[in-house]
């Protein structure tokens, strides 16, 4: 094991109880790596998460980390930051736990533009009860309660919350972790509410029941399927149909909320002046 | 030509087979139980696809000088 995970990982907890071939592991070591590039200090970090199998992460990070309730990770997050807006915080959450559950609480944190990186590991399933449809398993994916496909839409999460008003968003997978790195990256040096969408791959519920039954086979699926936002410009809208967009989707600069909440303070305890 | 090492942390390997499939040089093979092990380390051109994809941070490069 190199020194990146000896520094950035609770290496007495490892190793961990995701499933072989899972790719929260992948993002996770995207993240230390990003960390790395940042140069943070662990004690002026935070992850936060919430539950479901990508909210184990924060038991194998050695940063201050918050294992919260389900869903509510943001809203942890947001205290954290309101009350100490000097920590770096990142928020760890998967598809169901932030699109389903925590949705609101998602729309919010966006629409508040407070200075948090989310990191949503997509895996387009909720793994750990079992294999049932989340809001972003696509239409026509199988799942223990979509037996014969699933017939709802799918969110596109980047665009939700890009339209929830989130400053930075940006698609990566676990096949592209280099990538995936420099997003998290560019991600916390936004100053505002950053979503890195990961999508990933759940071999055990997922892609059993999708025709992947490999690991191998999940991650080749990705390299095959995903066009970079930059080359899908240049292509014809039918090229893309059916692709997944990676890259950095969206930047833009607004007001920060505990920016605007320290101006708030100053204004009215300065009586007018 | 640069040389390179390769260890696979066998303890923690759980066979999913993501770096003997992604491997372009095939560095790997697996054992009886499917868990990766080095074959030929003198392929390895050090591009590391292996130790980025492992999710469970079981392999590590490093450049032999």
């Amino acid at each position: 094991m190199d020194r990146i995970y000896e520094k950035y990982f609770r290496t007495d907890r490892l190793p961990h109880i995701w499933c072989p071939g899972c790719g929260n592991g992948i993002v996770l070591s995207a993240f230390a790596r990003a960390m790395e590039e940042l140069g943070v200090d662990q004690d002026q970090t935070v992850v936060v998460s919430g539950i479901g199998c990508s909210s184990r992460a924060t038991t194998y990070v050695d940063f201050n980390t918050l294992h919260t309730t389900h869903g509510r990770a943001l809203a942890f997050a947001t205290g954290v930051k309101l009350a100490e807006p000097r920590l770096n915080v990142f928020v760890f959450m998967g598809d169901g736990d932030s699109t389903a559950i925590g949705g609101n609480h998602l729309i919010h944190a966006c629409r508040r533009n407070i200075d948090i990186t989310a990191i949503i590991i997509n895996n387009n399933i909720y793994g750990m009860t079992g294999g049932q449809y989340s809001p972003l398993t696509p239409t026509g994916k199988k799942a223990t309660t979509a037996p014969y496909g699933m017939i709802e839409r799918n969110f596109d999460l980047c665009e939700l919350v890009k339209g929830a008003g989130a400053t930075f968003v940006a698609r990566g997978t676990t096949y592209h972790a280099k990538q995936l790195t420099d997003m998290i990256v560019a991600g916390a040096k936004n100053k505002g509410f950053s979503v890195i969408e990961a999508v990933s791959q759940c071999p055990v519920s997922f892609g059993r029941r999708n025709k992947m039954r490999s690991p191998l086979e999940m991650i080749q699926w990705l390299k095959e399927n995903t066009i970079n936002v930059k080359a899908a410009a240049k292509l014809k809208p039918e090229d893309i149909k059916g692709k997944i967009l990676i890259g950095e989707l969206y930047n833009t600069e607004a007001p920060e909320y505990t920016a605007e909440y320290d101006r708030l303070i100053a204004r009215v305890q300065g009586g007018g002046k | 030509m640069k040389k390179y090492s390769v260890s696979v942390n066998e303890i923690h390997c759980k066979a999913c087979g993501i770096c003997i499939g992604l491997c372009p040089k095939e560095v790997f093979g697996e054992d009886y139980l499917g868990k990766a092990v080095v074959q030929d380390t003198d392929k390895c051109t050090g591009c590391k696809i292996c130790e980025l994809h492992c999710p469970d941070y079981c392999i590590e490069v490093g450049e032999v000088s």
